[in-house]
């Protein structure tokens, strides 16, 4: 019995002695510390997960202090705490709205082949080979090296032979635009649902003969649009996310079916046959009140 | 000259026959975690070094003067661990004030050498060899000395590995164990070494 009492004192005393030569260290030296970093800590997830890709918790807000890290770059904690530590740092509020990665191409089966490929099932091998199977510069081959790439199966080869993404599971990580040896896969705004699927920068006939889906730079769709959300550049149509309301306008005049959603012929149709009423109905007006100011003239002489 | 050859014999036993990662496989954790750079590698080393040559005097003199004088020496293990725990943490301190460079560069390292077998492993043995408080601390310190040359040369390979060309399924850990086999076969030529 005393043994045991022995043995616990000894240890109890060597655990204060030690205990107290700490407490007198970090008084000696005490590092001072900026209290913004304790007060970003505490609004992060605190789960020391390690997706931010720092090592845990504190590192995050070390380097969200230090700038290196956005407000946002703890996801788990969500927008309101993203919103807390922006505050802290001085910064205004993220917009908070998700991103996704889009692959700019819809070609696929309707893009013309220069010859069948039959090596390594793999993107980059591909445009090793006589630069690609595809006559298209520019368009996704379809071997899947974004597949391969994506940790969350939001990523697979679509019915026509083009890779698609699954908005609900894409993380925005954007891994799959490291794979793409094209350079296809951008972010865009998770709400967004009109995208160009076609990043042909060629022009005219060059980009009408290598697919049925080419963006061929017309310009129908920037004339179309009410909000001047899409203007050509470089030879492809390009959205202003920021300016797009989704109307869909200009997926209807598109002659190449580049504009994702795909209007359907029917859609067309009707949205021709409302243009043309439309402008019938404005040149009536037109010739209307013409014919009015030809008889106003007339009455007044 | 007896002491001095005795003392000789275990610096060089620390260092490369009985080196500490190759032939007793103590620290393997640092030793494969903190070596992708040579210079955390020797900021590494020379910071075990420091614990274990100083974990290897305070826990001698714990285990001479308390422990033994209570008969409590089936306490050693638990005993050392609090010493080196609370060592541990006195130098994070200190670094942290004094060379927060070195601080940053051992990162979450630098708490686990609290875990680390190789400081417990050399205060242990110290007490199973029964070496003096003279020949404990050249014990610590050369055995510090060895995990640093072994890092250290682990470290340069490491570095230059980067740049070679080597099978996929090798790449990061794979090959990082391979070579750290390899380097354990090279120092068992050390085993036969025997100058007195």
């Amino acid at each position: 019995m005393a043994n045991v009492i022995a043995a616990i004192a000894v240890l109890s005393i060597l655990g204060a002695l030690f205990g107290l030569v700490l407490a007198v260290a970090s008084k000696v030296f005490e590092v001072k510390k900026d209290p913004r970093e304790e007060e970003i800590l505490s609004h992060l997830a605190g789960a020391n997960c390690g997706g931010c890709g720092f090592p845990g918790c504190s590192g995050c807000a070390a380097a969200i202090l230090a700038g290196t890290a956005p407000v946002t770059a703890c996801a788990p904690a969500g927008p309101e705490n993203a919103a807390a530590i922006a505050k802290i740092m001085g910064q205004e509020a993220p917009s908070g709205e998700r991103k996704i990665a889009f692959v700019r191409c819809n070609g696929g089966t309707n893009a013309v082949k220069r010859f069948e490929y039959r090596g390594v099932h793999d993107c980059i091998s591909a445009t090793k080979v006589a630069a690609g199977p595809l006559e298209c510069a520019f368009g996704c081959l379809g071997f899947g090296s974004c597949v391969q790439a994506c940790q969350f199966g939001a990523m697979s080869i679509g019915p026509n032979g083009a890779a698609v993404v699954d908005p609900d599971k894409c993380t925005d990580c954007m891994a799959c635009a490291h794979a793409c040896p094209r350079h296809l896969i951008t972010e865009v705004p998770v709400s967004k649902k009109v995208h160009v699927a076609c990043a042909n920068q060629d022009k005219g006939k060059a980009a009408m003969s290598v697919c049925s889906n080419s963006c061929i730079g017309c310009g129908l769709c920037q004339k179309e649009c009410k909000k001047d959300a899409i203007h050509v550049v470089n030879g492809v149509a390009v959205i202003d996310y920021d300016k797009c309301v989704g109307c869909k306008l200009c997926t209807k005049v598109c002659p190449r079916d580049a504009i994702l959603p795909v209007a359907t012929a029917e859609e067309k149709e009707k949205y021709k046959a409302i243009k043309k009423a439309q402008a019938e109905k404005a040149a009536a007006a037109k010739a209307a009140a013409a014919k009015a100011a030809d008889e106003t003239a007339g009455t007044a002489q | 000259m007896d002491q001095i050859t005795n003392l000789l014999a275990i610096m060089l036993g620390a260092i490369l026959a009985n080196n500490f990662i190759f032939s007793q496989f103590l620290g393997i954790c640092p030793f494969l975690g903190v070596s992708k750079k040579v210079d955390t590698a020797v900021g590494m080393g020379i910071a075990v070094t420091f614990v274990m040559g100083l974990a290897s005097a305070v826990c001698y003199v714990v285990n001479q003067f308390v422990l033994i004088k209570f008969g409590l020496e089936y306490m050693q293990t638990v005993t050392f661990i609090l010493v080196i725990a609370s060592l541990v943490q006195f130098i994070e301190m200190f670094l942290q004030k004094s060379m927060p460079s070195l601080y940053t560069a051992l990162g979450i390292y630098l708490p686990l050498i609290t875990t680390n077998c190789a400081v417990l492993g050399v205060v242990l043995l110290n007490v199973q060899n029964s070496y003096g408080f003279i020949e404990s601390v050249v014990y610590g310190i050369t055995g510090g000395l060895g995990f640093l040359l072994a890092i250290v040369l682990f470290a340069s390979i490491r570095e230059r590995l980067v740049f070679a060309d080597y099978p996929k399924a090798f790449e990061g850990f794979p090959i990082a164990l391979v070579t750290a086999g390899l380097m354990a076969l090279a120092f068992m030529g050390f085993s036969g070494l025997k100058v007195w």
